[in-house]
Protein backbone atom coordinates (compact mmCIF):
# COMPACT_ATOMS: atom_id res chain seq x y z
CA UNK A 1 0.00 0.00 0.00
CA UNK A 2 2.59 2.35 1.17
CA UNK A 3 4.85 2.24 -1.66
CA UNK A 4 1.36 2.91 -4.02
CA UNK A 5 1.32 6.13 -2.10
CA UNK A 6 4.41 7.22 -2.66
CA UNK A 7 4.27 6.13 -6.36
CA UNK A 8 0.89 8.00 -6.57
CA UNK A 9 2.58 11.53 -5.38
CA UNK A 10 6.04 11.16 -8.16
CA UNK A 11 3.07 10.65 -10.62
CA UNK A 12 1.33 14.20 -9.41
CA UNK A 13 5.14 15.58 -8.93
CA UNK A 14 5.86 14.38 -12.84
CA UNK A 15 2.44 15.65 -14.07
CA UNK A 16 2.65 19.34 -12.31
CA UNK A 17 5.91 19.69 -14.21
CA UNK A 18 4.75 18.66 -17.30
CA UNK A 19 2.31 20.83 -17.06
CA UNK A 20 4.18 23.70 -15.96
CA UNK A 21 6.71 23.21 -19.01
CA UNK A 22 3.35 23.56 -21.32
CA UNK A 23 2.57 26.18 -19.60
CA UNK A 24 5.61 27.93 -19.21
CA UNK A 25 5.07 31.02 -21.89
CA UNK A 26 1.53 31.63 -20.66
CA UNK A 27 2.98 32.17 -17.33
CA UNK A 28 6.03 34.45 -18.37
CA UNK A 29 3.53 36.54 -20.38
CA UNK A 30 1.16 36.89 -17.37
CA UNK A 31 4.66 38.13 -15.23
CA UNK A 32 5.58 40.17 -18.12
CA UNK A 33 2.80 42.27 -17.45
CA UNK A 34 2.88 43.05 -13.53
CA UNK A 35 6.39 41.16 -12.49
CA UNK A 36 9.50 40.84 -13.98
CA UNK A 37 8.59 37.87 -16.64
CA UNK A 38 10.18 35.09 -14.71
CA UNK A 39 7.45 33.11 -13.19
CA UNK A 40 7.02 30.34 -15.82
CA UNK A 41 10.57 29.67 -16.05
CA UNK A 42 11.32 29.41 -12.11
CA UNK A 43 8.01 27.03 -11.84
CA UNK A 44 8.94 25.14 -14.34
CA UNK A 45 12.86 24.65 -13.42
CA UNK A 46 11.92 24.24 -9.49
CA UNK A 47 8.98 21.19 -10.79
CA UNK A 48 11.39 19.60 -13.30
CA UNK A 49 14.33 19.40 -10.31
CA UNK A 50 11.56 17.90 -8.08
CA UNK A 51 10.40 15.17 -10.75
CA UNK A 52 14.06 14.68 -11.55
CA UNK A 53 14.58 14.12 -7.47
CA UNK A 54 11.94 11.93 -7.29
CA UNK A 55 12.54 10.08 -10.32
CA UNK A 56 15.87 9.22 -9.00
CA UNK A 57 14.85 8.14 -5.46
CA UNK A 58 13.86 4.96 -4.06
CA UNK A 59 10.41 5.24 -4.13
CA UNK A 60 9.51 1.27 -2.64
CA UNK A 61 10.62 2.36 0.86
CA UNK A 62 9.22 5.73 0.59
CA UNK A 63 6.31 7.33 2.59
CA UNK A 64 3.79 9.11 0.60
CA UNK A 65 5.09 11.87 4.02
CA UNK A 66 8.56 11.38 2.77
CA UNK A 67 8.09 11.75 -0.88
CA UNK A 68 6.65 15.16 0.32
CA UNK A 69 9.55 16.31 2.30
CA UNK A 70 11.84 15.63 -0.43
CA UNK A 71 9.73 17.51 -2.73
CA UNK A 72 9.70 20.93 -0.63
CA UNK A 73 13.34 20.06 0.07
CA UNK A 74 13.98 20.21 -3.72
CA UNK A 75 11.75 22.69 -4.69
CA UNK A 76 13.61 24.85 -1.94
CA UNK A 77 16.94 24.68 -3.43
CA UNK A 78 16.01 24.92 -7.07
CA UNK A 79 14.44 27.99 -6.31
CA UNK A 80 14.78 31.60 -5.19
CA UNK A 81 12.58 34.19 -5.72
CA UNK A 82 9.64 33.80 -3.50
CA UNK A 83 7.41 31.24 -4.53
CA UNK A 84 10.94 28.54 -3.55
CA UNK A 85 9.80 29.10 0.09
CA UNK A 86 6.12 29.88 -0.54
CA UNK A 87 5.79 26.54 -1.75
CA UNK A 88 8.45 24.71 0.15
CA UNK A 89 6.46 25.67 3.27
CA UNK A 90 3.60 24.29 1.85
CA UNK A 91 4.78 20.62 1.34
CA UNK A 92 6.87 20.86 4.05
CA UNK A 93 3.18 21.40 6.19
CA UNK A 94 1.76 19.04 3.99
CA UNK A 95 4.44 16.32 4.96
CA UNK A 96 3.75 17.26 8.55
CA UNK A 97 -0.14 16.60 8.46
CA UNK A 98 0.24 13.73 6.09
CA UNK A 99 -1.37 10.47 8.20
CA UNK A 100 0.51 6.99 8.38
CA UNK A 101 -2.63 5.04 7.25
CA UNK A 102 -3.88 5.61 3.98
CA UNK A 103 -2.50 9.15 3.14
CA UNK A 104 -3.75 9.73 0.04
CA UNK A 105 -7.78 8.59 0.38
CA UNK A 106 -9.78 11.18 -0.42
CA UNK A 107 -10.15 12.96 3.30
CA UNK A 108 -6.04 12.76 3.00
CA UNK A 109 -6.05 14.53 -0.07
CA UNK A 110 -8.06 17.33 1.14
CA UNK A 111 -6.39 17.73 4.35
CA UNK A 112 -3.46 17.61 2.10
CA UNK A 113 -4.68 20.60 -0.12
CA UNK A 114 -5.51 22.28 3.46
CA UNK A 115 -2.23 21.75 4.15
CA UNK A 116 -0.53 23.25 1.45
CA UNK A 117 -2.85 26.18 0.97
CA UNK A 118 -1.88 27.16 4.90
CA UNK A 119 1.87 26.53 4.50
CA UNK A 120 1.55 28.83 1.64
CA UNK A 121 -0.48 31.46 4.11
CA UNK A 122 1.89 31.45 7.30
CA UNK A 123 5.22 32.03 4.91
CA UNK A 124 3.72 34.52 3.06
CA UNK A 125 1.35 36.22 5.32
CA UNK A 126 -1.18 36.54 2.63
CA UNK A 127 -4.79 37.06 2.75
CA UNK A 128 -7.64 36.49 0.15
CA UNK A 129 -8.02 39.27 -2.33
CA UNK A 130 -4.61 40.50 -1.99
CA UNK A 131 -3.63 39.09 -5.76
CA UNK A 132 -1.56 35.99 -5.24
CA UNK A 133 -1.39 32.61 -5.33
CA UNK A 134 -3.75 32.49 -2.45
CA UNK A 135 -6.49 33.65 -4.27
CA UNK A 136 -6.82 30.25 -6.16
CA UNK A 137 -5.41 28.09 -3.39
CA UNK A 138 -7.60 29.55 -0.70
CA UNK A 139 -11.01 28.93 -2.66
CA UNK A 140 -9.98 25.70 -3.94
CA UNK A 141 -9.27 24.04 -0.08
CA UNK A 142 -12.87 25.42 0.75
CA UNK A 143 -14.59 23.60 -2.23
CA UNK A 144 -12.48 20.54 -1.71
CA UNK A 145 -13.52 20.35 1.78
CA UNK A 146 -16.96 21.62 1.03
CA UNK A 147 -17.05 18.20 -1.32
CA UNK A 148 -15.20 15.83 1.10
CA UNK A 149 -18.60 13.70 1.41
CA UNK A 150 -18.51 13.21 -2.64
CA UNK A 151 -15.08 11.69 -3.39
CA UNK A 152 -15.58 11.76 -6.80
CA UNK A 153 -16.26 15.59 -6.92
CA UNK A 154 -13.74 16.63 -4.74
CA UNK A 155 -11.00 18.06 -7.49
CA UNK A 156 -13.26 19.03 -10.26
CA UNK A 157 -14.82 21.38 -7.25
CA UNK A 158 -11.21 22.03 -6.31
CA UNK A 159 -9.82 23.44 -9.93
CA UNK A 160 -13.20 25.09 -11.02
CA UNK A 161 -13.29 27.45 -7.56
CA UNK A 162 -9.06 27.36 -8.00
CA UNK A 163 -9.59 29.04 -11.59
CA UNK A 164 -12.40 31.45 -11.04
CA UNK A 165 -10.48 32.22 -8.20
CA UNK A 166 -7.06 33.15 -10.09
CA UNK A 167 -9.16 34.86 -12.74
CA UNK A 168 -11.19 37.43 -10.27
CA UNK A 169 -7.51 38.66 -10.04
CA UNK A 170 -7.70 40.58 -12.40
CA UNK A 171 -10.09 43.14 -10.78
CA UNK A 172 -7.64 43.11 -7.83
CA UNK A 173 -5.24 45.68 -6.75
CA UNK A 174 -1.61 43.57 -5.35
CA UNK A 175 -1.10 44.00 -1.85
CA UNK A 176 1.85 41.62 -1.59
CA UNK A 177 5.02 39.89 -3.28
CA UNK A 178 6.38 41.90 -6.77
CA UNK A 179 3.10 43.57 -8.00
CA UNK A 180 2.49 44.99 -4.99
CA UNK A 181 4.68 47.85 -6.44
CA UNK A 182 2.58 48.56 -8.94
CA UNK A 183 -0.33 49.43 -7.33
CA UNK A 184 -3.42 50.59 -9.17
CA UNK A 185 -1.52 49.41 -12.40
CA UNK A 186 -1.88 46.10 -11.84
CA UNK A 187 -5.40 45.61 -12.38
CA UNK A 188 -6.65 44.64 -15.40
CA UNK A 189 -4.18 41.53 -15.17
CA UNK A 190 -4.68 37.88 -13.66
CA UNK A 191 -1.88 37.01 -11.17
CA UNK A 192 0.84 34.91 -12.56
CA UNK A 193 1.02 33.00 -8.84
CA UNK A 194 -2.95 32.44 -9.11
CA UNK A 195 -2.07 31.20 -12.54
CA UNK A 196 0.26 28.43 -11.73
CA UNK A 197 -1.68 27.63 -9.10
CA UNK A 198 -4.12 26.62 -11.27
CA UNK A 199 -2.36 24.16 -13.12
CA UNK A 200 -0.84 22.89 -10.16
CA UNK A 201 -4.26 22.01 -8.80
CA UNK A 202 -5.03 20.63 -12.42
CA UNK A 203 -2.84 18.47 -12.39
CA UNK A 204 -3.47 17.20 -8.92
CA UNK A 205 -6.85 16.76 -10.11
CA UNK A 206 -5.34 14.63 -13.23
CA UNK A 207 -3.41 12.51 -10.99
CA UNK A 208 -6.17 11.63 -8.35
CA UNK A 209 -8.91 11.40 -10.84
CA UNK A 210 -7.00 8.84 -13.33
CA UNK A 211 -6.46 6.77 -9.81
CA UNK A 212 -9.95 6.86 -8.93
CA UNK A 213 -10.47 5.57 -12.47
CA UNK A 214 -8.21 2.79 -12.08
CA UNK B 1 18.27 40.84 -28.94
CA UNK B 2 22.10 41.84 -29.56
CA UNK B 3 23.53 40.04 -26.43
CA UNK B 4 26.79 38.10 -25.67
CA UNK B 5 24.43 35.22 -24.55
CA UNK B 6 25.41 31.24 -24.97
CA UNK B 7 22.22 29.11 -23.50
CA UNK B 8 19.87 32.04 -21.97
CA UNK B 9 18.82 29.81 -19.27
CA UNK B 10 22.63 29.50 -18.31
CA UNK B 11 23.31 33.05 -18.20
CA UNK B 12 24.43 33.29 -14.35
CA UNK B 13 25.97 29.97 -14.56
CA UNK B 14 28.86 31.28 -17.16
CA UNK B 15 28.38 34.70 -15.69
CA UNK B 16 29.55 33.57 -12.21
CA UNK B 17 32.19 31.43 -13.80
CA UNK B 18 33.47 33.92 -15.89
CA UNK B 19 34.08 36.13 -12.74
CA UNK B 20 35.39 33.58 -10.79
CA UNK B 21 37.84 33.45 -13.56
CA UNK B 22 38.40 36.98 -13.50
CA UNK B 23 38.96 37.95 -10.04
CA UNK B 24 40.65 35.09 -8.72
CA UNK B 25 42.93 36.99 -6.36
CA UNK B 26 39.94 38.19 -4.53
CA UNK B 27 36.91 35.32 -4.36
CA UNK B 28 36.79 32.02 -4.66
CA UNK B 29 33.67 29.56 -5.57
CA UNK B 30 32.14 27.63 -2.73
CA UNK B 31 31.38 24.14 -2.82
CA UNK B 32 27.82 25.59 -3.92
CA UNK B 33 28.15 27.22 -7.08
CA UNK B 34 25.84 30.05 -6.46
CA UNK B 35 28.36 31.18 -3.58
CA UNK B 36 30.75 34.03 -3.48
CA UNK B 37 33.59 33.83 -0.85
CA UNK B 38 36.31 36.52 -0.18
CA UNK B 39 39.24 34.40 -0.59
CA UNK B 40 40.77 35.38 3.24
CA UNK B 41 37.13 34.19 4.43
CA UNK B 42 36.30 33.65 7.21
CA UNK B 43 38.59 35.55 9.58
CA UNK B 44 38.54 33.72 12.89
CA UNK B 45 36.84 36.22 15.24
CA UNK B 46 35.25 38.58 12.96
CA UNK B 47 31.65 39.08 12.81
CA UNK B 48 30.82 37.78 8.61
CA UNK B 49 28.92 39.98 6.33
CA UNK B 50 26.86 38.71 3.92
CA UNK B 51 24.58 39.69 1.24
CA UNK B 52 22.60 38.02 -1.84
CA UNK B 53 20.40 39.43 -4.71
CA UNK B 54 19.02 38.61 -7.78
CA UNK B 55 21.73 38.83 -11.05
CA UNK B 56 21.64 41.41 -13.54
CA UNK B 57 22.74 43.72 -11.04
CA UNK B 58 26.76 43.01 -11.60
CA UNK B 59 29.16 44.24 -9.91
CA UNK B 60 26.10 44.19 -8.21
CA UNK B 61 26.06 41.83 -5.14
CA UNK B 62 29.04 39.62 -6.03
CA UNK B 63 31.55 42.36 -7.25
CA UNK B 64 31.42 43.84 -3.34
CA UNK B 65 32.99 40.55 -2.14
CA UNK B 66 36.40 41.13 -0.86
CA UNK B 67 38.76 42.40 1.70
CA UNK B 68 37.36 44.64 4.39
CA UNK B 69 34.10 44.09 2.38
CA UNK B 70 31.41 41.35 1.85
CA UNK B 71 32.51 37.60 3.26
CA UNK B 72 29.78 35.91 1.21
CA UNK B 73 27.50 36.75 -1.38
CA UNK B 74 24.18 34.72 -2.46
CA UNK B 75 23.63 34.27 -6.19
CA UNK B 76 20.09 34.66 -7.50
CA UNK B 77 19.09 33.79 -11.08
CA UNK B 78 18.61 36.78 -13.03
CA UNK B 79 16.48 39.12 -11.03
CA UNK B 80 15.40 36.84 -8.56
CA UNK B 81 15.97 36.42 -4.85
CA UNK B 82 18.80 33.80 -4.28
CA UNK B 83 17.71 30.13 -2.72
CA UNK B 84 17.11 29.91 1.34
CA UNK B 85 20.35 27.32 0.68
CA UNK B 86 22.47 29.48 -0.99
CA UNK B 87 21.87 31.91 1.57
CA UNK B 88 22.26 29.62 4.11
CA UNK B 89 26.04 27.77 2.52
CA UNK B 90 26.74 31.68 2.62
CA UNK B 91 26.15 32.14 6.35
CA UNK B 92 28.48 28.69 6.69
CA UNK B 93 31.21 30.16 3.63
CA UNK B 94 31.31 33.90 6.28
CA UNK B 95 30.83 32.08 9.59
CA UNK B 96 33.86 32.13 11.75
CA UNK B 97 32.44 31.92 15.43
CA UNK B 98 31.49 35.56 15.65
CA UNK B 99 27.97 35.22 13.47
CA UNK B 100 26.85 36.92 10.76
CA UNK B 101 25.12 39.98 9.47
CA UNK B 102 23.14 39.60 6.52
CA UNK B 103 22.48 42.80 4.88
CA UNK B 104 20.38 42.65 2.19
CA UNK B 105 17.21 44.51 -0.24
CA UNK B 106 14.00 44.75 0.63
CA UNK B 107 12.00 42.60 -1.63
CA UNK B 108 9.47 39.05 -1.05
CA UNK B 109 11.49 36.87 -2.16
CA UNK B 110 14.74 37.88 -0.71
CA UNK B 111 13.06 38.80 2.92
CA UNK B 112 11.63 35.04 2.62
CA UNK B 113 14.91 32.99 1.41
CA UNK B 114 16.39 35.10 4.51
CA UNK B 115 14.27 34.22 6.70
CA UNK B 116 14.30 30.31 6.16
CA UNK B 117 18.32 30.34 6.22
CA UNK B 118 18.12 32.07 9.03
CA UNK B 119 16.39 29.12 10.30
CA UNK B 120 18.42 26.65 9.09
CA UNK B 121 21.82 28.67 10.58
CA UNK B 122 20.42 28.94 13.65
CA UNK B 123 19.97 24.67 13.82
CA UNK B 124 23.94 25.04 13.58
CA UNK B 125 24.54 27.37 16.22
CA UNK B 126 25.05 29.61 13.76
CA UNK B 127 23.89 33.28 15.02
CA UNK B 128 22.71 36.08 12.16
CA UNK B 129 21.68 39.30 12.51
CA UNK B 130 19.95 41.40 9.60
CA UNK B 131 19.79 44.99 8.11
CA UNK B 132 16.98 45.53 5.18
CA UNK B 133 17.79 48.36 2.75
CA UNK B 134 15.20 50.40 2.13
CA UNK B 135 17.04 53.71 0.23
CA UNK B 136 14.77 53.98 -2.83
CA UNK B 137 12.93 57.25 -1.80
CA UNK B 138 9.99 56.74 -5.16
CA UNK B 139 9.18 53.41 -3.95
CA UNK B 140 6.66 53.85 -1.18
CA UNK B 141 5.94 57.27 0.50
CA UNK B 142 8.01 58.06 3.48
CA UNK B 143 5.61 57.54 6.08
CA UNK B 144 5.52 54.30 4.74
CA UNK B 145 9.46 53.91 5.15
CA UNK B 146 9.42 49.71 5.39
CA UNK B 147 8.08 48.94 2.06
CA UNK B 148 10.44 50.68 0.28
CA UNK B 149 13.05 48.69 -1.64
CA UNK B 150 16.60 48.69 -1.29
CA UNK B 151 18.73 49.82 -4.54
CA UNK B 152 22.23 51.13 -4.55
CA UNK B 153 22.56 52.77 -0.53
CA UNK B 154 23.16 48.98 -0.34
CA UNK B 155 26.52 49.02 -1.21
CA UNK B 156 27.27 51.81 1.55
CA UNK B 157 24.93 49.81 4.18
CA UNK B 158 28.19 46.69 2.83
CA UNK B 159 30.76 49.29 3.16
CA UNK B 160 29.62 50.40 6.23
CA UNK B 161 28.78 47.52 8.50
CA UNK B 162 32.23 45.39 6.75
CA UNK B 163 34.19 48.10 7.86
CA UNK B 164 33.18 47.82 11.23
CA UNK B 165 33.41 44.18 11.21
CA UNK B 166 37.02 44.75 10.15
CA UNK B 167 37.72 46.78 12.96
CA UNK B 168 36.19 44.22 15.34
CA UNK B 169 32.85 45.47 16.01
CA UNK B 170 30.32 42.94 17.75
CA UNK B 171 27.09 41.18 15.88
CA UNK B 172 25.39 43.62 17.58
CA UNK B 173 27.43 46.59 16.75
CA UNK B 174 27.98 45.73 13.15
CA UNK B 175 24.33 45.86 12.73
CA UNK B 176 23.73 49.01 14.38
CA UNK B 177 26.08 50.84 11.86
CA UNK B 178 24.69 49.17 8.93
CA UNK B 179 21.42 50.38 9.64
CA UNK B 180 22.21 53.65 10.60
CA UNK B 181 24.41 53.87 7.13
CA UNK B 182 20.83 52.58 5.34
CA UNK B 183 18.68 55.03 7.58
CA UNK B 184 21.36 57.80 6.32
CA UNK B 185 20.82 56.68 2.52
CA UNK B 186 18.38 57.77 -0.08
CA UNK B 187 18.18 56.83 -3.56
CA UNK B 188 16.40 58.20 -6.79
CA UNK B 189 16.28 55.84 -10.29
CA UNK B 190 15.52 57.62 -13.54
CA UNK B 191 15.09 54.83 -16.69
CA UNK B 192 15.34 55.86 -20.39
CA UNK B 193 15.05 52.20 -22.01
CA UNK B 194 14.19 49.27 -20.65
CA UNK B 195 15.96 45.66 -20.16
CA UNK B 196 15.49 42.23 -21.21
CA UNK B 197 15.78 39.23 -19.81
CA UNK B 198 17.59 36.93 -22.02
CA UNK B 199 15.50 33.92 -21.87
CA UNK B 200 12.22 36.35 -22.39
CA UNK B 201 13.77 37.91 -25.30
CA UNK B 202 11.99 41.29 -25.23
CA UNK B 203 11.71 44.20 -22.83
CA UNK B 204 9.00 43.66 -20.01
CA UNK B 205 8.29 47.06 -19.96
CA UNK B 206 8.84 50.29 -21.75
CA UNK B 207 10.09 53.32 -21.64
CA UNK B 208 8.93 55.54 -25.24
CA UNK B 209 11.76 57.36 -26.98
CA UNK B 210 11.65 60.70 -25.91
CA UNK B 211 10.39 60.33 -22.35
CA UNK B 212 11.95 58.89 -18.97
CA UNK B 213 10.84 57.07 -16.02
CA UNK B 214 11.31 59.43 -12.85
CA UNK B 215 11.67 56.55 -9.75
CA UNK B 216 12.07 53.89 -12.04
CA UNK B 217 13.12 50.64 -9.86
CA UNK B 218 16.20 48.12 -10.24
CA UNK B 219 14.02 45.73 -12.35
CA UNK B 220 12.12 48.33 -13.48
CA UNK B 221 9.13 48.71 -11.12
CA UNK B 222 6.96 52.14 -12.10
CA UNK B 223 8.02 54.99 -10.56
CA UNK B 224 6.27 58.17 -9.83
CA UNK B 225 5.64 59.67 -12.96
CA UNK B 226 6.78 59.27 -17.12
CA UNK B 227 7.51 62.61 -18.84
CA UNK B 228 9.64 64.09 -21.63
CA UNK B 229 13.01 63.70 -21.71
CA UNK B 230 14.92 66.74 -20.57
CA UNK B 231 18.42 67.55 -20.43
CA UNK B 232 21.29 66.34 -17.92
CA UNK B 233 20.62 69.65 -15.89
CA UNK B 234 17.74 69.55 -15.31
CA UNK B 235 16.89 65.26 -14.72
CA UNK B 236 20.32 65.91 -12.12
CA UNK B 237 18.35 68.87 -10.29
CA UNK B 238 15.00 66.91 -10.14
CA UNK B 239 17.13 63.64 -8.66
CA UNK B 240 18.80 65.82 -6.16
CA UNK B 241 15.64 67.72 -5.03
CA UNK B 242 13.71 64.24 -4.69
CA UNK B 243 16.33 62.69 -2.96
CA UNK B 244 17.29 65.51 -0.43
CA UNK B 245 13.13 66.79 -0.11
CA UNK B 246 12.99 63.46 1.18
CA UNK B 247 16.33 63.76 3.63
CA UNK B 248 16.21 66.47 6.02
CA UNK B 249 19.46 67.13 6.59
CA UNK B 250 21.03 69.75 9.09
CA UNK B 251 23.10 72.48 6.76
CA UNK B 252 27.20 71.85 6.83
CA UNK B 253 26.50 67.82 6.54
CA UNK B 254 28.87 65.88 5.03
CA UNK B 255 27.76 63.49 2.49
CA UNK B 256 29.06 60.68 -0.10
CA UNK B 257 27.40 60.95 -3.38
CA UNK B 258 27.09 57.60 -5.72
CA UNK B 259 26.08 58.31 -9.42
CA UNK B 260 25.12 54.65 -10.99
CA UNK B 261 24.46 53.94 -14.42
CA UNK B 262 21.67 51.06 -15.13
CA UNK B 263 24.00 48.98 -17.44
CA UNK B 264 23.85 50.59 -20.78
CA UNK B 265 24.38 54.34 -20.04
CA UNK B 266 27.82 55.59 -21.18
CA UNK B 267 30.28 56.91 -18.52
CA UNK B 268 30.53 60.33 -19.85
CA UNK B 269 26.79 60.86 -19.56
CA UNK B 270 27.30 59.80 -15.29
CA UNK B 271 30.06 62.65 -15.29
CA UNK B 272 27.62 64.96 -16.79
CA UNK B 273 25.23 64.19 -14.24
CA UNK B 274 27.63 64.42 -11.14
CA UNK B 275 28.58 67.94 -12.68
CA UNK B 276 25.05 69.49 -11.55
CA UNK B 277 24.69 66.91 -8.54
CA UNK B 278 27.61 68.14 -7.15
CA UNK B 279 26.74 72.02 -7.49
CA UNK B 280 23.14 71.44 -6.54
CA UNK B 281 23.92 69.36 -3.18
CA UNK B 282 26.49 72.43 -2.46
CA UNK B 283 23.89 74.60 -3.19
CA UNK B 284 21.73 73.22 -0.03
CA UNK B 285 24.47 73.82 2.51
CA UNK B 286 25.95 70.00 2.13
CA UNK B 287 29.60 69.38 1.52
CA UNK B 288 30.20 66.10 -0.55
CA UNK B 289 32.97 64.04 1.28
CA UNK B 290 33.28 62.05 -0.82
CA UNK B 291 32.29 61.22 -4.63
CA UNK B 292 31.66 57.65 -6.86
CA UNK B 293 30.81 57.64 -10.13
CA UNK B 294 30.64 54.76 -12.62
CA UNK B 295 28.40 51.52 -12.90
CA UNK B 296 28.13 50.35 -9.81
CA UNK B 297 25.18 48.98 -9.49
CA UNK B 298 23.08 48.11 -12.68
CA UNK B 299 19.77 46.30 -14.19
CA UNK B 300 20.88 44.24 -17.48
CA UNK B 301 21.60 46.63 -20.33
CA UNK B 302 18.60 49.69 -18.64
CA UNK B 303 19.45 52.98 -19.79
CA UNK B 304 19.18 55.43 -17.36
CA UNK B 305 21.09 56.08 -13.76
CA UNK B 306 20.60 55.67 -9.90
CA UNK B 307 21.91 58.72 -7.35
CA UNK B 308 22.27 57.90 -4.22
CA UNK B 309 23.31 60.22 -1.33
CA UNK B 310 24.46 58.91 2.33
CA UNK B 311 24.44 61.30 5.24
CA UNK B 312 28.09 60.23 7.11
CA UNK B 313 28.88 61.60 10.88
CA UNK B 314 32.07 60.89 12.89
CA UNK B 315 31.64 57.10 13.22
CA UNK B 316 30.21 56.36 9.71
CA UNK B 317 33.53 58.76 7.89
CA UNK B 318 35.97 57.00 9.15
CA UNK B 319 34.64 53.57 8.61
CA UNK B 320 33.85 54.73 4.72
CA UNK B 321 37.61 55.63 4.56
CA UNK B 322 38.58 52.26 5.51
CA UNK B 323 40.83 50.93 2.62
CA UNK B 324 38.75 47.56 0.62
CA UNK B 325 39.26 45.27 -1.53
CA UNK B 326 36.70 44.17 -4.38
CA UNK B 327 35.92 44.56 -7.93
CA UNK B 328 35.16 47.82 -7.64
CA UNK B 329 36.73 51.41 -6.22
CA UNK B 330 35.46 52.12 -2.65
Amino acid sequence: MQDNEARLLSRMFNKISEAMAKEKDYLTELDEAIGDADHGITMSLGFSAVASELSRSDLDSMSAAEVMAAAAATFLDAVGASTGPLYATGFVNAADKMGVERPLDAAGQVAMLRAITFGIQQRGKGLRGDKTMLDAWMPAADAAEAKAGEPGQIWSAACEAGELGARATQSMIALRGRAARLGERSLGHIDPGAASAVVILKAMRDTFDEKAAD
Amino acid sequence: MQRFVNNPDLVVEDTVKGFVKAHSDIVRLAENPRVVVAKNAPINGKVGIVTGGGSGHEPGFMGYTGKNMLDAVAVGELFSSPTAKSFHDAFREANAGAGVVCLYGNYAGDNMNVKMAIKLAAKEGIEVATVVANDDVCSAPLSEREKRRGVAGEIFMWKIGSAKATQGGTLEEVRVVAQKAIDNCRSIGVGLGPCTLPAVGHPNFQIEPGTMEVGIGHHGEPGVRVEPLKTAEEVARDMVKIVLDDHDLPSGTEVAVLVSGLGATPLNELYILNDTIETEITKRGLKVYRTYVGNYFTSLEMVGATLTVMALDDETKPLLDLETRCTMLL
